[in-house]
């Protein structure tokens, strides 16, 4: 039985992380998480949950528990955010080519200097090369959603690997809304048991993890990795498929909106794609024909997806929360650069690049209107001056 | 030599899941000098078996056999820990025997 209920992104992620019930929690608070990790800690405190919660001394900790818990053959989670994943990155790959499959949720969060808690997706963003699958929610209802159809992703036998769970921080992660949340029994009966591939603890079957492979095979681990994380696409579909059969909420590797015929695109991740949607309504209301795609699955990054969505637009703003600085362009653009590059269609749109948001900087209506309406006017052009642009960088 | 596998046929996750396996990995190739044994002049006191990294110092019944040179890396850890004495093992280096 679905329940209602009024939750900002962190007590959604809470509840969840409460019925998912992993037997391990290693994790250290930092804003805008902290009221996550808190809450996850009052539930065990409060005996609602029955979890090994390690109040770790660092990030570098909680990842390491969390590899050392999943290798051992338990259910293993945490949550970070900015900095915090940054502390982490030592473990990233390790966790990843070691195949555990740890569920982290992360609020996303720029990093220093100067110092801001609020929203950039510079950790996620950053972290995006650590072999870990990545999943994008844009408001609470699908952070709470995203990171249960995580657990199931990286506990299947045939894919193995960590998922991180993103929402924007103090957007997502503060703001009350109204979300569905299923009974702790459906939770339970979709997860089903974790069993690990070669659990540490089974002394019948003793086995060394993560031992030195020189170069005659580090290539073959890191090539098996690699592969694993391109395959995992069609399984991240069959669990969205099961998830929308429990909840009637469906899933796929990404949103698109009023795109089928559309001439001019956004692509975004997270809280704007809510702001953008509603400047679609308001185009196409006057004719113009806007769309708009939400990328929730970024890692594996499904190119060949995309660019069908995309082929037959005249032109498209990718907007990104982060700089990737000194590069061609941000990362979920090069993505989509690379993705037409090596696709065997000729019809590519014109494509620009904004960065937005940072640090929290609002996007408001007229921000993404304002978006809109170049890509109109390079449409006419027919050429892109600029592919790379700050949008609201006061001169 | 021996058969190297592919990304398929390796365990995933970094898993060696047969007990023992470091045998099938010769390291003597490392080795730019090799403990010579003299079995005239050892005591079998096994210092060196105590020692040896590697366990690369063959023993039977109690004496010290030889070196067994496909796994011994040339640490000299052995000809270090025999008595000054005994002296039993001397440090070659592998250019001068080639």
């Amino acid at each position: 039985m679905a329940r209602l209920a009024a939750l900002t992104g962190n007590n959604a992620a809470a509840e969840a992380i409460r019925q998912i019930k992993p037997d391990v929690f290693a994790a250290y608070p930092i804003t805008p998480q902290t009221e996550m990790a808190e809450e996850v800690a009052q539930y065990v405190a409060d005996g609602i949950l029955e979890t090994e919660y390690i109040p770790v001394e660092s990030e570098h900790s909680s990842m390491s528990a969390c590899i050392g818990a999943s290798l051992a053959g338990v259910r293993a989670m945490t949550a970070t955010a900015s900095c915090g994943l940054a502390y982490m990155w030592e473990l990233l790959p390790i966790a990843a080519s070691m195949r555990t499959s740890i569920v982290m949720a992360v609020v996303n969060r720029a990093f220093n200097a100067p110092l801001n808690i609020h929203c950039s997706h510079d950790d996620s963003m950053g972290a995006r090369d650590a072999g870990w699958i990545q999943l994008y929610s844009e408001n609470a209802q699908e952070m709470y959603d995203n990171l249960i159809q995580a657990v199931k992703i990286a506990e299947d036998e045939k894919i193995r690997l960590p998922v991180m769970v993103c929402m924007d921080g103090f957007i997502i992660s503060h703001a009350v809304e109204r979300l569905l949340l299923l009974a702790d029994e459906e939770v339970k009966n979709f997860l089903g048991e974790f069993k690990s591939a070669h659990p540490l603890l089974e002394v019948n079957n003793p086995v060394t993890l993560g031992a030195c492979a020189l170069p005659d095979y580090y290539t073959e681990h890191k090539k098996q990795h690699s592969e694993a994380l391109r395959h995992s696409l069609g399984k991240i579909m069959e669990v969205a498929d099961e998830y929308a059969r429990l909840s009637g909420r469906s899933y796929s590797l990404f949103e698109s909106y009023q795109l089928a015929d559309a001439e001019y695109g956004i692509v975004i991740l997270n809280s704007a794609a809510g702001v953008t949607r509603t400047v679609v309504d308001k185009l196409r209301k006057e004719g113009i024909k806007a769309g708009l795609l939400k990328i929730r699955v970024y890692r594996p990054f499904p190119a060949t997806q995309i660019v069908q969505a995309l082929k037959n637009l005249k032109a498209i703003a990718v907007l990104e929360r982060t700089d990737s600085f000194g590069g061609v362009g941000s990362p979920v653009f090069t993505d989509i650069s690379a993705a037409f590059m090596e696709a065997p269609t000729k019809e590519r749109p014109l494509m620009i690049n904004y960065i937005y948001g940072l640090g929290g900087r609002d996007v408001g209506l007229e921000d993404i209107e304002k978006v809109y309406a170049s890509l109109q006017v390079i449409n006419q052009r027919g050429k892109i001056e600029k592919s790379f642009a700050y949008l609201q960088a006061r001169e | 030599m021996r058969k190297l596998q592919g990304w398929k046929d390796i365990p995933t996750g970094t898993a060696i899941v047969k007990a023992g396996s470091s045998v099938e990995y010769l390291t003597g190739g490392w080795r730019d000098a090799r403990p010579e044994h003299d079995k005239g002049k050892c005591t079998n006191c096994l210092l060196c078996w105590v020692y040896c990294p590697e366990g690369a110092i063959t023993v039977k019944d109690d004496q010290v056999t030889g070196i067994n040179y496909d796994y011994c890396k040339g640490c000299g850890i052995c000809a270090t820990e025999c008595p000054p004495k005994v002296k039993a093992i001397t440090m070659v280096e592998e250019p001068k025997l080639m």
